[in-house]
């Protein structure tokens, strides 16, 4: 029977995780409502619900892909991965004002800038703090801290150690997680509600994970401006980190 | 039929990917660049287009409207495989840094919007 039951999910994989994310969509709601009386999202519950369950998961199995590690819940890494993600997310471009992105279009592109360097500059600080002395795992470890897929691609560049590698992911990784889980909470403080101050946010706070689990906990109209900025932070981190930002710490150490 | 619709944001995505890629390359980055915000910012010319001309019929965009409406499932499924474990354990480091990003980049965002509600009670209401 188990033996079956395991065939079943991992034959039909992708089927098997819109039952699961309906289901936990469905108990996230019903907690929102019951337990909080609305006042937090059912989407927000879901990603703390689906963030915890990714911690279970890698407890169990020791991997890196939380749930998705499991062998019965293999279809989650094909929901959740980077192609249905991305296709989601260019979907909800549908839904944007043109007028509205254009006009806060420079504004938008300086908040990524701004997102690029204060991050980078955090984690080189620290990082010194911790006693990191080398050019090569200070700019590592700062990228890592823009995102966590600028922090591999940087060190890889530049030659930084595995053990250095792995720390900048780390940092990137955690950044990506308490934006999830902190935006809805700081919505207020940040001025959350239009479509301008989505797109200052996706450009601060960088990471599309991040961002778009963030805002689809906040106020899903808000989504297409956030990520329309936030999907360019990777590539702009990619492409200043190992070169100018690098140059500076060297620079400077 | 919605099919078209979702051909079309297909066809979108994929050019936009493509393109980020050879901005990759031309830049002499080993990454994407934006590959997925080109593929939006076609998708709103393609649709201004559409309605512009009236080619885009209502049904068609459905294959479209269905796709971003499975974006927050999708979003959930991709905090259940978040790796959670390693983030949690990369000592207080990792840690503070994070925490130490997030905060200062939150009050950059609030600084900024804020100016914009000021700046919008003083322009001219039109």
């Amino acid at each position: 029977m188990n033996t079956l039951l395991q065939k079943l999910a991992v034959d039909n994989g992708l089927i098997l995780s819109f039952a699961i994310v309906g289901l936990v969509v469905f108990c996230s709601g019903f907690l929102s409502r019951k337990l909080t009386f609305g006042r937090v999202q059912g989407s927000a519950i879901a990603i703390l619900i689906g963030l915890t369950l990714a911690y279970v998961g890698g407890r169990m199995t020791g991997g890196s892909k939380g749930l998705a590690d499991l062998t019965f819940f293999s279809g989650l890494a094909l929901m959740g991965g980077n192609m249905l993600r991305d296709f989601a997310i260019v979907a909800t471009a549908f839904e944007v004002q043109p007028t509205e992105a254009k006009r806060a279009g420079w504004i938008g592109a300086i908040a990524l800038l701004i997102g690029t360097f204060l991050p980078f500059i955090i984690g080189v600080s620290i990082a010194y703090a911790f006693g990191y002395r080398d050019a090569i795992s200070l700019t590592t470890i700062g990228a890592g801290t823009v995102t966590y897929i600028v922090g591999p691609v940087t060190g890889a560049a530049i030659g930084a150690s595995s053990e250095v590698i792995t720390l900048s992911i780390a940092v990137g990784v955690f950044k990506a997680i308490l934006v999830m889980v902190t935006t809805p909470m700081l919505a207020k403080f940040m001025r959350l509600k239009t479509p301008r101050s989505a797109m200052v946010f996706g450009g601060l706070a960088g990471t599309v994970s991040g961002v778009s689990a963030g805002l689809a906990a906040t106020d899903r109209s808000l989504v297409p401006y956030g990520a329309l900025v936030a999907t360019f932070h990777t590539g702009l981190g990619c492409l200043l980190a190992p070169s100018l930002l690098y140059f500076i710490v060297r620079a400077l150490v | 039929m919605p099919l078209y619709g979702t051909a079309l944001l297909a066809g979108c995505h994929l050019t936009g990917i493509l393109l980020g890629e050879l901005l990759g390359r031309a830049l002499g980055v080993q990454a994407n660049v934006g590959g997925v915000g080109i593929a939006m910012l076609l998708l709103i010319a393609v649709r201004f287009h559409g309605h512009k001309h009236g080619w885009l019929q209502v049904k068609s965009e459905e294959g479209v409207n269905y796709w971003a409406a499975l974006y927050i499932p999708v979003v959930i499924a991709m905090a259940m495989q978040q790796n959670v474990v390693k983030a949690l354990s990369g000592g207080p480091m990792v840690l503070l840094t994070a925490i130490a990003t997030v905060t200062a980049c939150a009050g950059c965002v609030s600084f900024i919007n804020r100016r914009e509600v000021m700046a919008a009670d003083e322009a001219p209401k039109n």
